[in-house]
């Protein structure tokens, strides 16, 4: 059975627990799975695509350290990771540091089975080898004098904690990394993690910075095109980009979305097949940042040529009085023919499209506020 | 000696009261991490902090300190402070 043919399950975390929804092969029904680990805060759930049976959850509550919670069995049982995510003594003359939560899961390459990258908050880079069973720090960067100097201070990233994610793993090439970080810029390794360097020319950073420093970069959402993995699209704090390897300067193209809804946002998804075509869902950037829908009017924008314009797809969605924030992680697309898109609200509203963003419908409502939405093919 | 356990991490010991030894506040986490595996990361971080919502109590007065000794006829009290919605 192929991907395209088997029945999807929406992988959604939130502030208060997971849930899973099967959809049939239409994706006209959902079931709704759950909650898993009610009152626990999930930032993350991600199945591995490659024995379509690992599931991974990233796991903290407001009392309790962070763990990393694993299932093989979609959720029917689970177990806790034996060694989860933790920063080693401090070294270098830096100060020590604790991993407060983590953010993102990324299975490694498709020739690496069993291993797994994981990105913390704070900024922390680590690896598994054994299905996300025992976790070490990966990389240099964690404790590199350069790059504590670019994660800031936790009162530079997000509200609730500087962000390492969008850790990606070029399908041609397990050698090849990228991975961004909030605050703290896009990085780009060629030798399988050893070493990374910054990949930035051509961003935008807050008016008065000095884009010269790494730390002012604010990288919200970095994906890389199925179908063709030279090229990257971005959300950024300071607009929407796209860069084409072996090219090494991001061209904004946001510049061409509406004026009134402007470029700023968090989520951003790819088209699995066709690399002109990615969705992004605009927040409201204004005086003090409010990261709600634009005027109240919560619309999805498409490109299909790669940036040079936008089309707002808005059809289903509510007309006014809509104040919606969707999160960076919060929206993605399948692998079906239309693409379906989803995604889920801070205030617990689960979105779908079925023919690639032209109509909308909710798929559940009233779940806590919503932290990921990934689409996965168990087998 | 006695060990009470807060609700959020009685799945990892199936009830509130459980049994540990050791002569330090440490000492006993250590062993309670024997006993039932994973559960001293959840109290205690990597550096060796007492998490931010997390509080101990041995014989009424708050410890901030996992070298502080212990008695073996005492009960050490482990809590959670709520907070947030």
């Amino acid at each position: 059975m192929t991907d395209k043919e088997a029945n999807p399950v929406l992988l959604v975390a939130t502030r208060k627990g997971a849930w899973l929804f099967h959809g049939d092969a239409a994706r006209r029904s959902w079931r709704a799975d759950g909650p898993h680990f009610l009152g626990h805060v999930i930032n993350h759930l991600a199945l591995d695509a490659r024995d379509g049976r690992t599931l991974l959850a990233a796991a903290k509550t407001g009392h309790l350290g962070p763990t990393i919670l694993r299932s093989t069995d979609l959720g029917q049982t689970w177990k806790e990771a034996t060694k989860p995510p933790a920063f080693g003594p401090a070294t270098n003359g830096l100060a020590a540091r604790s991993v407060d939560h983590t953010f993102w899961l990324a299975p490694a390459h498709a020739s690496e089975p069993g291993v797994w990258y994981a990105g913390t908050s704070p900024q922390g880079l680590f690896r598994s080898a054994d299905g996300g069973d025992t976790w070490t720090p990966f990389s240099c960067i964690n404790d590199d004098p350069r790059y504590r100097e670019w994660f800031g201070t936790e009162q530079d990233g997000t509200p609730d904690g500087p962000k390492l994610h969008s850790i990606i793993v070029d399908p041609r090439d397990p050698q090849h990394l990228y991975f961004a970080m909030s605050g703290g810029g896009v990085h780009e390794s060629t030798d399988g993690g050893q070493s990374f360097a910054p990949l930035v020319d051509g961003m935008a950073v807050v008016e008065g910075f000095d884009p010269g420093n790494i730390g002012f970069h604010d990288p919200h959402c970095m994906r890389l095109c199925p179908g063709n993995p030279d090229r990257l699209y971005q959300q950024n704090h300071c607009g929407i980009y796209r860069l084409d390897r072996p090219d090494t300067r991001w061209r904004r193209i946001g510049a061409t979305m509406p004026q009134d809804v402007g470029d700023i946002g968090f989520p951003l998804v790819v088209h699995p097949r066709d690399d002109r075509v990615a969705w992004v869902l605009p927040m409201d950037a204004s005086d003090v940042w409010p990261r709600t829908s634009p005027g109240g009017r919560p619309a999805v924008h498409v490109t299909r040529d790669g940036g040079d314009s936008w089309e707002r797809q808005d059809q289903g969605m509510p007309r006014e009085q809509a104040w919606w924030t969707v999160k960076r992680q919060a929206m993605c697309a399948d692998r079906a023919d239309a693409v379906g898109l989803y995604f889920g609200t801070t205030s617990g509203e689960l979105w779908f499209s079925r023919d690639e963003g032209a109509h909308w419908d909710v798929l559940a409502r009233h779940l806590p506020e919503i932290y990921a939405v990934e689409i996965a093919y168990p087998r | 000696m006695r060990v009470l356990i807060p609700s959020a991490l009685q799945s990892y010991t199936g009830g509130p009261w459980v049994e540990a030894e050791g002569a330090t506040v440490g000492a006993v986490l250590d062993d309670l991490d024997r006993r039932y595996p994973g559960i001293r990361f959840r109290m205690v971080d990597e550096q060796g902090a007492i998490r931010r919502h997390m509080r101990i109590f041995w014989r009424c007065a708050m410890v901030f300190d996992l070298s502080t000794p212990l008695a073996a006829d005492g009960e050490l009290m482990i809590v959670q402070a709520l907070s947030g919605g």
